[in-house]
């Protein structure tokens, strides 16, 4: 029996895409399945070289197509299997993850953000929102946690493997090529630790006896005679997505007891948002901070709430408006203005935010 | 609140701005700040300029990349062009002296501009390996981030390994790091 | 009063008459296969992966646990549960067209990292499931949807040569072998082989079997059989064609 991978906890100082290998063995990841693709490559340089020395295991597939499929297959097996793509390999991403959409199957994929439409940059982007959220020639039935420090893309990767085995919904971790590239300190953790129990992966094909004959063989498809059939599944699916959704959503906010104006952010993102309330707040402007970490789903009853009091919502974003449409849909009714501050594919600092919000209010 | 201190170090690939940044990032990790260390990378690194955006302060640094630094050093003559646009009225600009022919491309809006000469120091004096320690030297003088203690603990810790071996190494990594501090003390 | 034909014993029965159309050759490749699982014993152990396509109506064909996958797809779910639980026995069944074109980088790659899969892939000459069209193995002037006045090869390239791409492609310890509807004593015998390579953790194994729709050929059952038995068996050769270690079929010995 190996070691765990994490004795207690230590402070260390790394890069995102190493505190996502280190997040997965803590969680008890127990194969990756991966295909190059900047900026997520160092999440398999990573897990490679970490893996053996807990019992883990990693296959190099051909193409994004086979790494989703292949870890449908991890996980069909009942092995705790992830993967990690980008951009047009996030594209790819989309049609295996559908599948596991259709068939409930508790994949765990990390996403590291990097500039679109095409191949366009390596380097960074919040380009990725629709497509990591509502991908694929379905509905959405799927869960993405939107990460903006390295704590976070810890925490929340031990967490998606738990979400997606409690809830049988493919999970996202949705970072970015900064976060995946930069270095900053963090507090890795033994998961017992700090009592958080890891939910137990089980197989779906292959359990024990003869299928026929022991117990009835398991049958799973995507692929349904007729419309009502498949209707009826669906209308199963969606009531269990809406009874977890409240449970599984989670937001962040300040400063919004007073606020005339909501600074409205997610991921890398939000730090920029923050740090411009916080100063701007100090100089006695009245404006808040929100920032949904589940953008599927979204923290939809908070963000209601605040946009029935608040008059103006500023959202900022790395895209030109991915976030607002979902929050547009979110508050549909709500009294609330909505401004924005979008920079596809670009960084957005501190400076932008705060000269935006005072070009708002004057 | 004090702010972050917002550092952006430019050079040519092998100049080393990237291990001086990181060895920066780290000794200030070990004293318990907050550090945040992001390269270019990809593309945009492959035959460019390489650099290092580093921020170092005492609460959660907030965007990895920013507009304008304290302090931005740039090591040739590309380096300078393509990190004009970081500079503000409240920037120190630091080059080396002996970069020729961009007398028209130094920043004007700087709130000071230095010459050091840590090129010409490392090769006649020293030893050009030690070129980004000399570097290092006068980040740590111009900003005050990290100790001088903590910044020979981080070289230490660093290439102890090679000390092992070599113990003239070491002296010769201080005095690289001591000189990069005066070629700064004497200007500022 | 009919008799009843003898089922494999991992058939599921409650889910027979199957869907295929009749004259379809996929209900004696599935018996096939049925025989080939009951003989070696691995009910229990054999994970059966179907794609998109006819082969797709063979979800609950088996009492043996089903994954019915995307177009092109069965084979890396396949390869992802083997390597998550090498115990179990992947079969990834599929046609020409997930097998040699929208799953052809799958199957290659499969092949050449010598993954301990099993691969069954019927040939029927055209894409069934979508009424009909060209597939990679569509005869020279062969009438489909998308090729009505004959495949023309000079347009559209000569049928796929898929066993042969697959037996050059992988290294000592594969199986590799087309059989054909037309004789399902070599079929099953095929298919044993090929289990039992993936049992022994040999390697990659892959059958082609040459089969037959007569719904989309419009053909009647002499037809049928016709292009079984003799036109098809023109551009694919039937017969081991990659064994590991050992003799061919029908080699002699000495």
């Amino acid at each position: 029996m190996p070691d765990k991978p994490i004795e207690g906890e230590k402070r260390v100082f790394m890069t995102g895409n190493e505190v996502v290998a280190w997040a997965a063995l803590a969680a008890g990841a127990e194969i990756m399945y991966g295909y190059p693709i900047t900026p997520q490559n160092e999440i398999m340089h990573y897990w490679t070289r970490l893996a053996p020395r807990y019992g883990r295991e990693f296959l190099q597939t051909e193409d994004e197509l086979s790494a989703g499929f292949t870890t449908c297959g991890g996980v069909l097996a009942g092995r705790k299997a992830f993967t990690a793509t980008a951009g047009p390999g996030n594209t790819l991403m989309q049609e295996p993850m559908s599948m596991a959409e259709a068939m409930r199957l508790p994949t765990v994929v990390v996403i590291q953000q990097r500039g679109g439409p095409s191949t366009a940059t390596v380097i960074y982007s919040q380009q990725e929102v629709t497509m990591t959220t509502l991908g694929g020639n379905g509905e959405g039935l799927r869960i993405v946690y939107s990460t903006a420090n390295h704590q976070e893309l810890f925490d929340y990767t031990i967490k998606a493997f738990n979400t997606a085995w409690k809830y049988r919904f493919p999970t996202f971790i949705l970072g970015d090529g900064y976060q995946a590239k930069m270095r900053e300190s963090l507090t890795i953790y033994d998961p017992d630790i700090r009592g958080i129990e890891l939910v137990q992966a089980e197989p779906f094909l292959g359990k024990p006896g003869v299928p026929g004959v022991d117990r009835p063989p398991t049958q799973l498809r995507n692929t349904y005679n007729v419309e009502e059939e498949l209707y009826e599944v669906l209308e199963g699916y969606f009531k269990d997505y809406e009874k977890i959704a409240p449970e599984v959503a989670e937001h962040e906010a300040f400063g919004l007891e007073d606020a005339e104006l909501v600074v409205v952010s997610h991921g890398v993102v939000s730090r920029a948002c923050k740090a411009a309330v916080k100063e701007l707040r100090e100089e006695g402007v009245r404006v808040g901070y929100f920032r949904p970490i589940t953008l599927r789903p979204l923290p939809v009853k908070a963000l209601r709430e605040t946009a029935e009091k608040v008059g103006k919502f500023l959202v900022v974003e790395s895209a030109q408006g991915q976030l607002a449409r979902l929050l547009k849909e979110a508050a549909f009714g709500c009294p609330v203005e909505m401004l924005e501050l979008f920079k596809p594919g670009v960084g957005i600092t501190a400076e932008d935010v705060v000269s935006r919000v005072k070009e708002i209010t004057g | 609140m004090a702010k972050a201190v917002k550092i952006l170090l430019a050079g040519e690939g092998g100049q080393g701005v990237q291990s001086v940044a990181e060895i920066i990032a780290e000794a200030a990790n070990e004293e318990g700040r907050e550090a945040l260390y992001i390269p270019n990378f990809g593309v945009e690194q492959r035959g460019g300029v390489s650099i290092a955006y580093l921020q170092i302060g005492d609460e959660p640094i907030g965007a990895p990349k920013f507009q304008t630094g304290d302090i931005v050093i740039a090591l040739s003559d590309r380096a300078v062009h393509r990190t004009r646009q970081y500079v503000g009225p409240q920037t120190l600009f630091v080059y080396d002296s002996s970069i020729e022919g961009i007398d028209d491309a130094l920043p004007t809006q700087a709130k000071k501009i230095l010459p050091i000469p840590a090129i010409e120091v490392s090769k006649k004096e020293l030893h050009p390996r030690v070129f980004n320690i000399v570097i290092m030297g006068a980040v740590i003088k111009a900003t005050g981030v990290i100790s001088v203690e903590d910044a020979r603990n981080a070289i230490e810790k660093k290439l102890g390994y090679k000390f092992e071996k070599n113990p003239q190494l070491r002296e010769l990594n201080f005095r690289a790091l001591e000189r990069g501090m005066e070629l700064v003390a004497q200007l500022i | 009063m009919s008799v009843q034909p003898a089922m494999p014993k991992s058939w599921r029965v409650d889910t027979k008459p199957h869907k295929f159309c009749p004259g379809c050759g996929h209900g004696l490749v599935l018996k096939a296969l049925g025989q080939a699982i009951d003989e070696l014993g691995i009910q229990d152990r054999a994970v059966f992966g179907c794609d998109i396509g006819c082969s797709l109506l063979a979800w609950d064909f088996f009492n043996v646990d089903t994954i019915q996958t995307h177009h092109g797809r069965t084979t890396p779910v396949i390869t992802g549960l083997k390597r998550a639980n090498p115990n179990l026995i992947g079969i990834a069944y599929m046609g020409d067209g997930g097998g040699y074109a929208i799953g052809s980088q799958h199957l290659v790659n499969a092949a050449a990292r010598n993954e301990k899969i099993t691969v069954i892939l019927v040939n029927n000459t055209q894409y069934g499931m979508t009424g009909g069209q060209m597939a990679p193995t569509t005869l020279p002037g062969q009438k489909t949807e998308t090729s009505p006045y004959g495949r023309d090869p000079e347009k559209t390239g000569y049928p796929t040569q898929g066993p042969e791409m697959v037996a050059a492609i992988t290294r000592e310890g594969a199986y590799v072998a087309r059989g054909t509807v037309a004789n399902l004593r070599q079929l099953k015998n095929y298919l044993k082989k090929a289990l039992e390579n993936q049992m022994a953790g040999n390697g990659f194994s892959f059958v082609e079997v040459l089969s037959a729709c007569p719904t989309n050929w419009r053909t009647n059952a002499e037809e049928t059989w016709k292009m079984v038995e003799e036109e098809m068996p023109k551009y694919f050769k039937v017969g081991e064609i990659k064994v590991p270690g050992g003799q061919k079929e029908g080699e002699a010995n000495g």
